[in-house]
Parts: C-alpha cells; structure tokens; sequence
C-alpha cells in the first residue's frame, strides 16, 4: 500500500511500509506491521497508543537502534532528506544519529550517563559530530544549557545529573538532542515522569525551538492532552499497526476507528463547569492482544463492539483524503455509502 | 453521633529527620507534611492533589499510622489513632485499608493470587478456613476476575488485573475507609477508565469512604467530591469539586488547572506558568510557601504564612489576597 500522504518538497521524513520482527522463543512476531507515515520541516506529528502498541519500537527503527537479537527491521524504507537510513552502512548511521535525528527519552534520569558531568556529556555529542576544540564545545554547551532555560548555566554545565531536578534533567536532555540542530526530534514520552507544571514548561521549550529552527518532531505519548498541546498530525498505534491517521483536529472531533473512538472517550477530561454526579467512564472492554500469539484480520476486533466477519481479514488503508487515513473496514462502507449519494 | 464525619485529621505534621551531613553537624528536618487539617464525611471521596513532592502520599500513610505523625490528631469514627496501642490498632486497621500505586511491586511475586487476597483474612483471623475461601471467590467476582485465577501468580496478570487484585485485597476485611494512592496513574489510558469504574461501582455497593491521591486533575474531578489541593505539606486550598474548577482561587490551583493540556485546540485557558520547580521541603521558604514561584507575591507573603481560612461558604483558601481579582 501507498502511504496516502502525499510527499512534497517539505518533507524531511518519510517511512515506507516499516515492519520490524522479533525472534521470541523461536517463534517470529510481528512487533511492527506495514508502518508509513511522513514528517514535513516544522511539523509536529504525534504518535499515540497503550503500551505494547509499538509506538516506542517505531521511534527506536527510526534510528536504527531495534535491540538485535531478537528483532530485527524485515522490510520498508526510512527516507531522511533523500537517503534511505535502512541501507546505510553502521559507519554512516552513527554520523546521522544524533547530528540529523535525535531523541529524547523517557526517563532524563536513566538517559544521562550519573559518572559525568552534563557539561561533559553535552560536549561530547558535539566533538563526536564536529571538528572543535574542547574548549569550543564546552562553551557551546554553556549557550545550549542556556537554549533550554537552565538558570545560571556557568554553573549547572559543572553538576552531575543527581544534583538536577527532574525538569531540570529533562531539558538537559533536550539541550544534548539540540547539539548539532538535527533536522528531525524524536521525543519519546518527554514528559511522561514529569509533572503537569513541569511538563507545560517542557512543551513550551519544545515549540519554541522548533519555531526557531524548523525541526521536525516525533511525539510519542499515551496522554492525548499532550498531544492535543503539541500536535499537528496525529497517527494511532495499536498492536504494532497504525489504524488511524489525521490532523489533530479530524482525529480529536471525528475519529473514524472504533478504537481511536473509545481510547479518547475513555480519558476523562477536565470540565470547567462539572456535572454533580458522576458519570461511569466509557471503557473498551478486554486487554490489548498478546503479539506472541499470531493475529488473523483485524487486530482490534475481538474488542469491538462493531467486528463483523469480514474483520477477519485484515483491513488496508482507506484513504479519506487529506491525509487522512483510516485501517477499518467501516471506513470502506462510508465511502461506497459516499460515492453511492 | 452527631457529625457524619468517619475521618477527621487535625493539625497533622509528619517531619523526617535526615542523616548528618557531616560528623557533627545537626540532623535536618525534611517538613514532608506540616499542619493539615481536613474532614471526609461517610461515604463521600476526598481528593489529595499536588505535584510529586507535596506530601500527599505521606498524608495519607500517616492517617492509617504507617507513616508515625510527628504531630497532630486522626480521629476515626471518634476514636484517636494516635493514642492508640499495637492491639488495637490492629483491631480498628480492619476498617481501613490502602491501594497503592503501582500494582507491579505491591504484590509479592511468590504468592498466588488468592494467598494475596487471603491474607488479610487470615492476619485478622476470620471464620473457618473454608469461609476464608469463600470470601476470596467472593471478592474475586466482586472485582471482576474469575474465580479460576486464584491459582495464578501476579506475573501471570496484566496492570490493570493486578489492580483488580490489590483492590480485592483491600475490600477483603469489609472495611469503611479506603486509602487509593494514585491507584491508576501506573496503569494505560484505557485500563484506567475500567478501573476508575469499578473504583465508583464499589463506592456506591459497598458505602465506602474514600481518601483519593494523585497527581491527574482530570481523574480527581471524575472521582471526588471534595478536594483539597496541597503544596509542600500544606493545603492551600480547599472545596467540593465543583467549585475548584468552577472558581478555583488559589494561585497555585489555577496555575496547575492552566497548565493541563486541553484536547480542545479552541478552549485554551489564559497561560500561568511557574519558573523553577518545587522548593525543597527541608528548606521551606519562609512566610508563604508559595511566594517563591507566586506572581502575585508581596512583601507581606514573604513575611507572613497565610492560614487556611473559609473564604465563601465551603471554599477554604490559603491566600492573604483575593487574587482572582486582581
């Protein structure tokens, strides 16, 4: 299948039928299935699911950084500005990490090296994809600390990890990912151990950087806030497929995929003006499916409350337009329902 | 009685004394709660908010005496746990009971399920072993498992039916009084809603009353129906939910209502946003706690700690201004 989205001179990313494997207990399982999607100059895209739905292994093939053994990237294309990331060499992969698409992590406390000082490790990034003198480096990671908000950054590029607040770490992180101005950010739940305060402040930083610089970013979340905050386009994971694609506010108003349906309905959200009583929350009932076990048609139907016997056959993409696409075959009937009006 | 208050905490203070940071130095004091005061009527869910750090989940640990009060009064249902001796305190824990965080760690990976459900019924030695078994297959179908899983061990389970499990451990004795630290923020989006309800449908069938922690003001205004929002160790405001997103008063409350990102792009409420983070709890920031990161602060909140005072009827706030309209 073709990704529906058309590419354009904007584009700096784009993948292309994406499918990584895993080899568990001799068995191969599909971790990722058929994935396409593209990333323009300044957009935001967000990717969200439950976890186990491969949104983090999606962001981990982009870099090429798939734990192997066991897994393993069985077929597709990551286009970056042109060239293909799945067959470059390891040699070439190394220089584009971190210098053209680079990530941020969940946890600012695991992702920073606790032996060296952050000055130290931010430098570092810099002389591994640069020719500067040490000297040069250190002061250019004075001036990123500062990029990122970091109050009295003379001081702070001298502190190890466990003297930052978790904020603090996190922009640290971003600070480290900013380096060498990659053209692609990927961010993988940034905020996810931070709090709400904290995380407004982050977001903030993020925007502002990528107004400055243009860079495209990846949001990899379970919370559809903070997608909603960031967001442009938004692409639904569940159980290594992406079942729903759209602009933010397609997906938030008229989500087509019954799945994409509960998973907003089943968040509660804050009201302004609260009812007195409580309502129960709708809730998709059932558990996410075990990827060990092979999955025939639908991934989702076994929990929809729409599955019919075609969903035993695994639906394609149905292009709505736009960029808009949905892997439902309810879809394919409100086109025919469509073309028939 | 004449009050229909089950739990009633007074002037609660928990301090930590810390290692010596050199030989002879003094120890110093980690303030983790400092001076709450709140009520939960039968039956009813109060919600303790706050970002990490606030000393909510030491609140609620020391209102069961898992945490020791430095200081203050926990009266339940009349009768002051402070006072009271290992017996009974034994004897009155079978009227409260706590679900905590992360259904990961708080199930021992050795037991079985049932064993962990069991175990409260067998420490408080209830009826005959075979009523103890009863009582687990009860509690199994009242929190939606099968009664076939008791043999199962915790790996075996996903988060949010190991959840289901820490309830049913918590619902085995019958008790009044839950406490819920953060019990679905550990759990996926969809999972936390069949929780949450599950969570309301026990409420209601079993008359339970409810002390709710957590971080997600979109989860405690589903949940409570009163809330207390607190700021190191102290509650600075204070409401039925209604009203807190209603009206929030509160600087801080407002700042932490502005600061949750809104699914709709068009409903974007005005931007407060805090430099720096939370002080550090051993080191409070003298008169208001708040001054530090406040944009409305004075010299008088430098000076001068506000007290929790009613400022409408059923709005407690602890504020020396009326900031909401300024």
């Amino acid at each position: 299948m073709n990704n529906p989205s058309v590419e354009s001179e904007n584009t700096v990313l784009s993948v292309e039928n994406l499918c990584v494997d895993f080899t568990i207990r001799g068995k191969q399982v599909h971790i990722l299935s058929d994935i396409n999607f593209t990333l323009g100059r300044g957009e935001t895209l967000g990717i969200i699911g439950e976890s186990g739905c491969g949104k983090s292994m999606t962001a981990l093939a982009l870099m090429r950084m798939v734990p192997s053994p066991p897994g393993w990237i069985s077929a597709g294309r990551v286009v970056l500005n042109g060239e293909d990331l799945i067959k470059a060499t390891e040699k070439r992969i190394r220089n584009i990490r971190g210098a053209e698409i680079s990530m941020i992590f969940q946890e600012p406390m695991t992702s920073l090296n606790p032996v060296y000082t952050v000055g130290n490790q931010i430098a570092e990034t810099i002389r591994r994809h640069r020719d500067v003198r040490r000297a040069e480096a250190w002061k250019e990671a004075i001036d990123l600390l500062d990029i990122v908000d970091i109050p009295s950054p003379e001081r702070r590029v001298r502190e190890y990890p466990h003297q930052l607040s978790g904020g603090m770490r996190q922009r640290v992180m971003i600070a480290m990912s900013l380096a060498c101005e990659p053209k692609v950010l990927i961010a993988d739940e940034p905020t996810t151990a931070l709090d709400v305060t904290v995380q407004a402040q982050i977001f903030d930083l993020l925007k502002k950087i990528q107004n400055d610089r243009g860079t495209g970013i990846i949001l990899i979340t379970h919370d559809f806030g903070a997608v909603a905050e960031m967001a442009d386009r938004v692409l639904v994971m569940y159980a290594g497929h992406t079942i729903e694609e759209g602009s933010l506010d397609e997906i938030a108003d008229s989500a087509h995929h019954p799945y994409t349906k509960g998973l907003l309905r089943s968040m509660p959200e804050i009201d302004d003006d609260p009812d007195d009583v409580r309502k129960p929350l709708p809730e998709i009932p059932g558990t996410v499916p075990d990827l060990l076990r092979s999955i025939e048609g639908c991934p989702f139907a076994p929990r929809c409350t729409f599955a019919m016997s075609k969903c035993r056959d695994l639906p394609h993409y149905f292009d709505l337009g736009n960029g808009r696409s949905v892997k439902c075959w309810l879809a394919q009937e409100d086109i025919q329902a469509k073309e028939q009006a | 009685m004449t009050n229909n208050n089950l739990l009633k905490v007074e002037g609660l203070k928990v301090h930590f004394k810390l290692k010596r940071p050199h030989l002879f130095g003094p120890r110093p004091t980690l303030y983790a709660v400092d001076g709450v005061n709140f009520e939960i009527s039968r039956g009813r869910t109060l919600g303790l908010v706050g970002e990490s750090g606030c000393g909510k989940t030491t609140s609620g640990l020391s209102v069961l005496r898992l945490v020791e009060p430095t200081e203050g009064k926990i009266v339940f249902d009349g009768i002051n746990l402070c006072s009271l001796k290992a017996g009974a305190l034994l004897e009155i824990r079978k009227r409260m009971q706590i679900i905590f965080q992360d259904p990961y760690s708080s199930l021992n990976p050795r037991q079985t399920a049932g064993s962990i459900v069991r175990d409260p019924l067998d420490i408080q030695e209830m009826g005959s072993s075979k009523d103890r078994n009863d009582r687990v297959s009860e509690l199994f179908s009242l929190v939606g498992l099968r009664p076939n899983q008791k043999e199962l061990f915790p790996h075996q389970f996903s988060g949010g039916q190991r959840q289901r499990i820490c309830i049913a451990r918590a619902l085995a004795l019958n008790p009044d009084f839950i406490v819920c630290d953060e019990p679905v923020s550990a759990l996926d989006v969809a999972i936390q809603a069949q929780i949450l309800n599950l969570l309301c449908r026990l409420q209601e069938e079993l008359n339970l009353t409810f002390l709710f922690i957590s971080h997600d003001l979109a989860v405690v205004q589903h949940i409570c129906d009163d809330i207390a929002v607190m700021y190191l160790g102290t509650i600075v405001e204070k409401t039925n939910r209604k009203e807190l997103f209603k009206n929030p008063m509160h600087p801080y409350t407002r700042t932490l209502l502005s600061a949750i990102p809104s699914r709709r792009s068009s409903k974007k409420l005005e931007r407060i946003r805090l430099r720096g983070d939370i002080p550090n709890p051993v080191n409070i920031p003298s008169g208001c706690r708040f001054h530090t990161r406040c944009m409305y602060a004075e010299e008088l909140c430098r000076t001068e700690e506000p007290k929790l005072i009613e400022k409408q009827a059923g709005h407690w706030e602890s504020c020396h201004f009326e900031t909401t309209t300024l």
